[in-house]
């Protein structure tokens, strides 16, 4: 095993050292079109900022924590409300969605036979694609009518949970059978000869083994959750309020910009601005969690 | 719908930027008509703006919001070629010109099963400030009221608080929507809830089958016939404004957007021609 790794390190040398000017312009264009990323990015960031620049002071600042609601036209900022809400929302659904998305990888990796996985699988990939606001259309059409013969007004937390739930299953079903998939066949193999049932191999040894990449997947579907607007803002009932209970009615920060940027001026426009500066460094952090945690890992694996 | 409308906000977006870049790099050889005011008018006038230039090669129109009274003022002192105005003149502004391009209504909608088929302005506000939270109290189902309030900034609401005399912060919303549609549905699937949307929209949804119900106010109709006779009360004109009786370019473009060219633009934002008004 050991020697194999060798041989193909020191074959990839070669033929690195052999191909090094093409390597070196190969190089030189991909860093360049990286680096059109990283600038649109920083470009972005900056577009931000510039345009929330009218309430990032002392006056202003104050007030997003402090105001009693959220009415800029009478001078209350309150954004706690609505970072409460967006939490909650992307939360709720990891709790509803990590589950099923983790079961129907387990299932169709381990369990379906095989045309049944590869349907199973297709299915994932559409609910994947399908568009935003048809999450939302059919939500605010069919979901939320039938929570409101149960709790009124139906457009709810809930209902905001149960949407987003439905939009990152997929990625969290996706995440967890290529990290299951890329596991070595020797654990497979492993646990077999210990005779262990399937579902203690499964539970025991997979899917520790491949907690990293469920991780991962864990926090792209969060980020997805708290970047979602669309759907959310059909759902969600968009009141201003702490969320106390599922049935309340919230408003998320993306649906806030949403709605009210169209029509928006002054130290309303910028307040909105930096209610978006806020939603993308908590993205942000859950997508340098997401990356900084798999380094972290990946690096300890040759110890092990 | 509304995904068309960000869309839209966005290219206006970009078209302010441009048009801040351009005026920048000042552009001779070419004629300018600067529209300042109502965000209600904004959007359209943009639009027509853009259909104007095409028809126009050399013309270029700047829209810029900053609300009613920044278009009244900015007619006045000349800032802008063109005020807009989502309002009547008022008395003291009656040296101003004013030119209706198009109006808006609201209607008060519930759904269609609901036993009510009538609501006084008080019985309004009681509902919309939560004085008022079961049908049973203004003579209908025992049920709790879902009250649908718009989004801030959005004219229609804009239109409604004015006309009722209340602050947004005094209305307890149960669900608040975006745009009309989300409006619409957001009654058509809940039984007990109360909303308001433009006019046209609505009546359009109702008269295609979808469960709602326009709701008189005051003992008049809603629809858009009784808005452009003028006998609807919550409804507004939406004026361009100018300080001198309009001549060449500023003549051009007003008759421009009274006439029957733009009308599908005027729809498009659901606001309602002025067809078969009455003559002010």
């Amino acid at each position: 095993m050991n020697s194999s790794i060798t041989n193909k390190t020191s074959i990839t040398l070669a033929l690195w050292s052999k191909n090094l000017s093409r390597d070196g312009i190969t190089k030189m264009v991909l860093g360049l079109i990286a680096s059109v990323a990283v600038l649109l990015l920083v470009l972005i960031l900056f577009f931000l900022l510039l345009q929330s620049w009218p309430v990032l002071n002392i006056t202003y600042l104050p007030l997003f924590f402090s105001s009693d609601g959220w009415h800029p036209l009478e001078g209350k900022f309150g954004l706690l409300p609505m970072l409460w809400a967006t939490l909650a929302a992307g939360l709720g659904a990891l709790v509803i969605a990590l589950p099923l998305g983790l079961a129907t990888a387990i299932f169709s990796l381990y369990m379906a036979p095989a045309p049944l996985a590869r349907s199973l699988n297709l299915i994932v990939a559409i609910l994947a694609g399908i568009p935003s606001v048809v999450y939302g259309l059919w939500g605010l059409t069919v979901i939320v009518p039938l929570i409101n013969q149960w709790q009124a007004p139906g457009a709810s937390l809930f209902a905001a949970m149960l949407i987003l739930a439905l939009m990152v299953l997929p990625t969290i079903a996706i995440t967890t059978r290529s990290a299951l998939g890329g596991l070595p066949i020797s654990l497979q193999q492993a646990a077999a000869s210990l005779a262990l049932s399937r579902a203690t191999t499964i539970i025991q040894v997979l899917l520790p083994a491949a907690k990293t990449g469920i991780r991962q997947g864990v926090l792209l579907a969060l980020a997805r959750a708290l970047g979602e607007t669309m759907a959310v803002l059909m759902v969600a009932g968009n009141v201003v309020q702490t969320p106390h209970s599922l049935f309340d009615s919230v408003r998320v920060l993306t649906a806030n910009i949403a709605l009210e940027m169209a029509y928006a001026t002054d130290h309303h426009r910028a307040a909105l601005f930096a209610s978006g500066l806020l939603l993308m460094v908590l993205v942000s952090i859950t997508l340098w969690l997401a990356v900084e945690r798999t380094k972290n890992t990946t690096s300890a694996r040759p110890n092990a | 719908m509304d995904l068309r409308q960000l869309f839209s906000n966005y290219l206006t977006l970009l078209f302010v930027g441009a048009t801040f870049l351009s005026t920048s790099l000042v552009n001779a050889g070419e004629q300018r008509l600067v529209l300042t005011g109502s965000s209600t008018i904004a959007p359209v006038a943009l639009e027509i703006g853009k259909r104007f230039e095409e028809q126009n090669p050399g013309v270029r129109v700047d829209v810029q919001t900053g609300g009613s009274s920044r278009g009244i003022a900015d007619a006045h002192s000349g800032m802008a070629d063109i005020g807009m105005a989502s309002r009547e003149l008022a008395a003291s502004e009656q040296d101003l010109h004013a030119f209706p391009i198009a109006l808006d209504g609201i209607a008060l909608i519930v759904h269609s099963s609901n036993a009510i088929s009538n609501l006084s302005n008080q019985q309004i506000i009681d509902i919309y400030t939560g004085k008022t939270t079961n049908w049973k109290q203004v003579g209908g189902a025992d049920k709790s009221i879902t009250v649908v309030n718009k989004a801030e900034g959005r004219s229609t609401l804009e239109l409604f608080l004015g006309y009722f005399k209340l602050a947004n912060s005094q209305i307890k919303a149960s669900v608040v929507i975006g745009d009309n549609q989300q409006g619409i549905k957001t009654v058509a699937g809940n039984p007990f809830a109360i909303g308001y949307v433009s006019i046209g929209t609505a009546e359009y949804e109702a008269s295609a089958g979808i469960p709602i119900k326009l709701l008189p106010m005051n003992s008049v109709i809603a629809s858009v016939a009784t808005v452009q006779q003028g006998e609807f009360p919550l409804s507004r004109p939406l004026n361009l404004v100018t300080r001198e009786a309009p001549s060449g370019l500023v003549k051009q473009f007003i008759d421009f957007a009274r006439s029957d060219a733009v009308s599908d633009l005027i729809l498009d934002q659901y606001f309602v021609p002025l067809q078969a008004a009455k003559k002010p």
